[in-house]
């Protein structure tokens, strides 16, 4: 692996730098480091620093760009003929990287020597049997023009790969030599290094930018090609959910935004009211004992990882259901429904809504209890009209934020809820959900060129705007209406 | 008051005495003690949740903790294993675990015929099937490492079939063995008759902890070694990345950023990153990392890197409360003797915040390590045998994760397989309570309060 090579390389070059640099430093002042400007290690730290960074940054950059610029000076070698009907651009891209790799690793386990391997040509060998020998597997026969391309992409990477490494060395051995030079006991270090290490603190702080921007782009762009082979009216306004990998996929979402409300609803049913009353009673009547026990074991639900629960409701809630309620009442059959999940994801958010309640309920100042009391109102009365609505825009932030991890939430309703996309009152039929089908359309093998897997990100898309609209819409509410205690 | 001078309060209901409770008041005590109650009932009802759902993971899942074993005398001929005689590896290596399996069939037939076993309708078939398929597999591993004891007889421990075992563990009885094609009563009497003996033995299963994952019908084999594997090797990615990354950025945020737009616009992102459906940094995954980075499916690195950017917020959350949490006059005193600003933050602000901010690394790790939806989407679902190498080239092999092991496992028909999710989860479990259990000592140890 050459790139974990170089990045190795840089880094001796950078500790070579740090000793150095220090040496040079002690022996401007000849060994007293009073003279210095800056304490030694700063001078060290400085060149190490000069050496590395810039071209670990070059190093990152190149990986990143390399990738497009091969792209693009193979597809334009790839001549329309060459396309064949049905397929596409990009499928032949992937046989020619296949291929490619394929070549890589006969040379790598010694079936033929490089030369031998760039000379091959598809009239004289079977490329895919030799390919399959070192076990890579082709789909079919390897076209001249793919194996031409492939070469073409070979012979480009290795190029590119020894160009960067020159150039990654290079750039460093310059900051080495830079920085060295500038070492003497006037040059201000410590302002040098600590301007650095504030550039690279920035730097990580932009990486939740880049990722938001990173979810926003990836799946707006995959959403635009989905719209231009899918009409966008049939996906909103789409009452079927049937997807058909053979092509006249009928792809509306509302039966997945149906299936996903009403679970989310049914969650919010059990949620809300345990959770609420549980704040209530920790905060307002449970004694410190009490609430050093009850508090940690309602908040142990909160930490247990989702595919839990999804097994619970497979195991245990759905069959309980079904046998109890579902077909005693001649309601259903299925032991994966809404009820299941939507009972199951309500004991996940238990604890999600009574901590965040606990809290602002807590925040009410105690004078407003005091009054209320010393009026002669019962404590239930205090906390019904007085703590409640004083903590209400509180409680309906809770709410929302809740609604926002039950819309988002995944592998109980993978679980639990079923796959099939229907609209139905019926609680205890299996419907699906949003996530549910951006796993299914997502797992497997996928075909990132046809409107069935496309969908998938449109869907992601719309769960990313509703929940991060039901989350700005939470903190308004708490801002807007928040009352201010001293 | 107006109002209280145009309507005039009626006179009190009240004439009785004042230590007897009039109707209005026993009706508010009333609704107090139901209001009190209705809390007790929500309490409690939270805590009966969480008992059910652990007795239901236990109950299903602590049977898979142990495993029954065939022990049997198997001989290894040597006309069938060997034929040239040699000892020649390679010659060896050509014997399939087709040949092996006949030599298991002899040896569960000498096991019967020495126990003096006689049940009738039981083929020679059917009590071979005892075995899992797996063990000639076992046989064969054997063998090949130990190419000198072929010729002799030796004593294995071999794995029973999935509904043997089933059996032992109560969950197949004979009358369900009538309807199933993969066992008959027969060869259950045969069990019952080999544990009379001692032959057939329960007993701790380790296989469950190391083993790779096995086929759909051999559920018996199955085991959690590669998806642990793959679990360590993504939280190393997470722990390298994401805690100096998270600690940059908290440092910048907190004792460095201007208060401006741009450091609004960071803080207003990070704590929505933390609300977003973690199934949407799958998507992520699979796009930027997969599609357009060219980094494998089902590699723990990609892994790593999504569940890294989901830990971030939690870990720059965690960090920021602890830098805050010491005191100004610690940076006042070290910029008073003439430190940096980034000095008297690395030297003096920072080590006092460690343990804080080693708290909420565990407990983003522990939070990274249950995540399942993402992990999905990027192949992790992939039936994977091989374990994956050492790091770093481990990084790029493929490998599973336990949450996902469990999604994979809860996806296959036979029911064997729903305790071996289960026992996958008490394992996951034990994990979890493991990290959360050393961040709370940490907390205890080294908490201090200014």
């Amino acid at each position: 692996m050459p790139v974990l090579w170089i990045i190795l390389t840089m880094i001796a070059l950078g500790v070579v730098g740090f000793l150095v640099g220090r040496k040079r430093a002690m022996s401007s002042v000849d060994g007293d480091p009073r003279h210095l400007h800056s304490l030694p290690n700063y001078y060290g730290v400085n060149v190490a620093m000069m050496t590395m960074v810039p071209s670990l940054l070059l190093l990152l950059l190149w990986m990143l760009v390399q990738p497009m610029v091969i792209e693009r000076q193979i597809s334009g070698m790839i001549s329309d003929s060459a396309v064949e009907q049905g397929a596409n651009l990009s499928l032949v891209m992937t046989d020619v990287r296949r291929v490619a790799n394929g070549l890589d690793e006969v040379v790598a386990q010694g079936v033929m020597t490089r030369p031998e391997a760039r000379e091959i040509n598809a009239e004289a060998t079977n490329v895919r049997e030799l390919l399959g020998s070192v076990g890579v597997a082709l789909g079919s026969d390897v076209r001249p023009e793919v194996l031409q391309a492939a070469q073409r992409y070979r012979g480009l990477k290795g190029k590119l790969s020894v160009m960067m490494a020159v150039a990654v060395i290079g750039l460093g051995l310059v900051g080495f030599a830079y920085a060295t030079y500038r070492t003497t006991k006037d040059f201000r270090a410590r302002n040098i290094v600590e301007a650095g290490m504030k550039a690279l603190l920035i730097l990580a702080s932009t990486i939740a930018i880049l990722t938001t921007l990173g979810i926003v782009f990836s799946m707006l762009f995959e959403t635009r090609n989905f719209f231009s082979q899918y009409s966008w009216t049939e996906f909103f306004f789409g009452f079927v959910w049937s997807p058909n990998f053979r092509g006249g996929s009928e792809l509306g979402i509302l039966p997945l935004l149906w299936g996903t409300l009403y679970i989310s609803f049914i969650a919010l049913l059990f949620a809300v009211p345990i959770g609420l009353f549980a704040a209530i009673y920790m905060s307002e009547y449970a004694g410190p004992k009490m609430r050093a026990i009850a508090k940690p074991l309602i908040e142990i639900l909160a930490g247990i990882p989702t595919i839990v629960y999804g097994l619970f409701a497979l195991i245990t809630v759905g069959p309980m259901l079904r046998d109890y309620f579902a077909q005693p009442l001649g309601l259903g059959e299925s032991s994966a429904s809404v009820a299941t999940a939507g009972i199951v994801m309500g004991i996940m958010l238990i604890p999600f809504v009574s901590s965040l309640s606990d809290d602002i309920i807590n925040a009410v100042p105690q004078t407003m209890r005091d009054g209320s009391l010393g009026l002669g109102a019962t404590k239930s009365e205090t906390i019904r009209q007085v703590v409640i609505p004083a903590a209400l825009p509180g409680i309906v932030g809770a709410i929302l934020l809740a609604a926002s991890r039950a819309i988002g939430e995944t592998m109980i309703v993978v679980l639990g809820a079923g796959a099939a996309a229907r609209m139905s009152l019926n609680p205890f039929e299996a419907m699906t959900t949003v996530t549910v089908k951006i796993v299914s359309q997502l797992t497997g093998d996928t075909d990132f060129a046809s409107p069935e897997t496309l969908v998938a990100f449109a869907l992601g898309l719309t769960l990313f705007v509703i929940t991060l609209g039901l989350n700005v819409f939470a903190l308004f509410i708490v801002r807007k209406y928040r009352e201010q205690y001293e | 008051m107006t109002d209280a001078t145009a309507n005039p309060t009626p006179p009190s209901a009240h004439s009785g005495s004042l230590l007897v409770q009039d109707k209005l008041t026993k009706k508010r005590n009333a609704a107090e003690a139901r209001f009190k109650l209705y809390g007790l009932t929500a309490v409690s009802l939270g805590i009966l949740a969480l008992v059910l759902l652990l007795a239901s993971i236990l109950s299903n899942g602590l049977s898979s903790f142990q495993q029954t074993f065939v022990s049997l005398d198997v001989e290894l001929v040597e006309a069938k294993l060997d034929k040239n005689g040699n000892r020649n590896i390679d010659d060896i290596k050509k014997v399939s675990t087709f040949g092996y399996a006949p030599l298991i069939k002899a040896a569960v037939e000498k096991a019967i015929a020495d126990g003096g076993i006689e049940i009738e309708g039981l083929t020679a078939k059917d009590a071979a099937g005892i075995v899992s398929k797996d063990a000639p597999a076992q046989l064969r591993n054997y063998v090949i490492a130990n190419p000198e004891k072929i010729g002799t007889t030796i004593n294995f421990n071999l794995l029973a079939n999935g509904r043997i075992d089933g059996y032992q563990k109560g969950r197949v009885t004979k009358e369900s063995a009538e309807l199933d094609s993969n066992v008959s009563p027969e060869q259950l009497m045969l069990a019952d008759a080999l544990k009379e003996n001692g032959t057939l033995v329960k007993r701790f299963n380790w296989g469950f902890i190391t083993r790779p994952d096995a086929s759909e019908n051999r559920p018996e084999a199955a085991g959690l070694g590669v998806a642990i594997l793959g679990s360590l090797y993504m939280m190393m990615v997470v722990l390298v990345l994401a805690l100096p990354i998270g600690v940059a950025a908290s440092i910048y945020l907190e004792e460095f950023a201007p208060k401006n737009r741009w450091t609004d616009l960071i803080e207003v992102n990070i704590s929505n990153l933390a609300a977003v459906p973690s199934i949407v940094f799958g998507i992520l995954g699979l796009a930027i990392f997969i599609n357009f980075a060219g980094l494998p499916q089902s590699a723990p690195i990609v892994g790593g890197l999504v569940l890294t950017l989901m830990t971030l917020p939690t870990i720059i959350i965690a960090t920021r409360a602890s830098l805050k949490s010491v005191p100004p006059s610690i940076r006042d005193a070290a910029l008073g003797v003439g430190a940096s600003k980034m000095q008297s933050v690395l030297h003096h602000v920072l080590p006092l915040a460690a343990p804080g901010i080693l708290t909420g690394t565990i407990i983003g790790l522990a939070q990274a390590l249950g995540e399942t939806a993402p992990l999905l989407l990027i192949g992790m679902v992939a039936f994977v045998r091989e374990y994956p190498s050492a790091p770093p080239e481990g990084f790029f092999d493929p490998a599973s994760a336990l949450p996902v092991q469990v999604y994979n496992w809860t996806q296959r028909a036979d029911p064997a397989f729903v305790e071996r999710a289960s026992g996958a989860i008490i394992v996951l479990l034990i994990f979890l309570v493991f990290m959360n259990a050393v961040a709370i000592m940490l907390r205890r140890r080294f908490e201090r309060r200014w």
